[in-house]
């Protein structure tokens, strides 16, 4: 490791803040563009499971 | 030339069946990437003279930046392709590539913001390359925004392409603009045809986090294909098939 | 008004908020635009109106650069290599700041033709070293790492 410790590596020197705020947007912007596509499918499913059994009871 | 490949691709059953199977092998090969790249960015990379720490910023900022300009070209290709043969995989694969580049535009600007705040003394300047990727996000806005207000799929496709085409423009406009204008940000560090202006100890990272950032590019938008997909075939033999299958 | 009017009406509600916000922040743009940018030369000639915001650029004199012990007063002087202008910042320098390296100072000049700053933007160049690698090639004798700052280039 380039720091000496963990202490150091969290400081980032005096821009721990600026860096550490980074890669928190990334991880953000990263997790908001997975969960979006796999709520819509879940949404989609349910929404079909339900028409299936609403025309399994007209039946 | 054999193009039984290309009719395959238009076909969303072919694409639905053939993702699945691609899927888990992007998943784990973008995240090897991502965390491989960045515990060496962030830990394992030396400090740089002038900035210190917070050049590690550059481990997102960079492949942020650049699969945002990516995605548009797929986009603008996508939608021309859309436009040309009326290939509806086209289509629906330029309206996927919008959210996901607005928001690796958001996380450019706001990450060179961050960084720049210390190291050149403000958030924010009116330099040509700050200002024409702003105008990249708002090119994704619009795209979006125009998608969204025509309820033909087919009309909201055509008028979306022809914007996501005449903004094509920007993406030299983005490139250039350090070379074209005098920038407060500086000119690029990697080139493709040049050795990078840094150490291998600070590239080899930026490369893996730069093909980290594809492959997940990749992951995201098959995700997104395939709850487009079923979201638009609902009333297709095949999806009926598929879902009654799984219920 | 039925649901799909009220989707339109926000749409539309949008898209104006958007174009207007494009257009405020391209207006901005040119307003920013406006504080021309002067050299030493032009300032210590008198180019400059006194009183409004104006951009100054050069190189920090070598030597020049005072900071107060007790706040984040600093000054330092700029310099075209034919006139040199004081300048006044109170705040935290840019970490690219460096004597021998270009700056612009955004601020107004004051009645005895010193500027005072109240933003001072460093540009850096393309590359990226680490220290280790600058003491090396320092001591080494490499005439571009000679000096304590990367050679000075006039960034205008």
């Amino acid at each position: 490791m380039y720091f000496e410790s963990w202490a150091d590596f969290w400081a980032m020197g005096k821009h721990g803040l600026y860096v550490w705020s980074c890669y928190g947007i990334a991880a953000v912007v990263m997790i908001y563009n997975i969960w979006v596509p796999l709520a819509q499918q879940k949404r989609f499913k349910q929404r079909y499971l339900r028409q299936l059994r609403r025309e399994a009871q007209q039946q | 030339m054999n193009w039984t490949w290309f009719h395959k691709l238009g076909s969303p059953k072919w694409f639905y069946e053939i993702s699945s199977r691609w899927l888990p092998w992007l998943v784990i090969l973008s995240l090897l990437l991502l965390v491989t790249g960045v515990v060496w960015g962030l830990a394992f990379a030396p400090a740089e003279r002038f900035q210190g720490n917070s050049y590690r910023i550059i481990y997102i900022h960079v492949p942020a930046a650049f699969l945002a300009q990516a995605t548009y070209v797929f986009m603008a290709i996508a939608g021309g392709v859309g436009l040309i043969w009326r290939m509806k995989m086209a289509e629906i694969a330029a309206s996927c590539c919008a959210p996901i580049g607005a928001s690796f535009t958001l996380l450019a600007l706001l990450t060179g913001a961050i960084w720049g705040k210390p190291t050149w003394g403000a958030w924010w300047v009116w330099d040509a390359r700050l200002t024409s990727m702003l105008i990249l996000l708002f090119l994704y806005l619009g795209f979006m925004a125009l998608q969204a207000a025509i309820d033909n799929k087919k009309t909201a496709a055509r008028a979306s392409a022809v914007l996501a085409l005449v903004g094509l423009v920007n993406i030299p406009i983005i490139k250039y603009s350090v070379d074209w204008w005098f920038t407060l940000h500086q000119t690029a560090s990697i080139k493709l045809t040049e050795k990078p202006a840094m150490p291998a100890e600070m590239y080899y990272p930026l490369f893996i986090c730069l093909a980290g950032f594809y492959c997940f590019f990749a992951v995201v938008l098959i995700l997104r294909l395939r709850a487009e997909i079923l979201h638009r075939e609902h009333k297709t033999g095949w999806v009926k098939a598929l879902m009654s299958n799984k219920c | 008004m039925n649901p799909v009017r009220k989707n339109r009406l926000r749409i539309v509600l949008y898209i104006v908020f958007g174009s207007s916000l494009a257009a405020v922040l391209g207006l901005m743009a040119l307003d920013e635009n406006m504080n021309y940018f002067y050299s030493p030369v032009e300032l210590a000639a008198g180019k400059a109106p006194v009183d409004k915001t104006i951009r100054g650029g050069g190189l920090v004199v070598v030597g020049s650069h005072q900071r107060d012990t007790q706040s984040l007063a600093n000054t330092f002087s700029i310099t075209d290599g034919q006139a040199i202008i004081k300048v006044h910042y109170t705040g935290i320098l840019p970490d690219l700041f460096r004597e021998g390296q270009g700056v612009i100072a955004v601020g107004k000049l004051n009645a005895s033709g010193e500027l005072i700053a109240d933003q001072v933007l460093a540009k850096h160049d393309e590359n990226y070293m680490p220290p280790e690698v600058e003491g090396a090639l320092k001591q080494a004798g490499h005439p571009d790492y000679s000096s304590s700052s990367s050679p000075a280039t006039v960034t205008n």
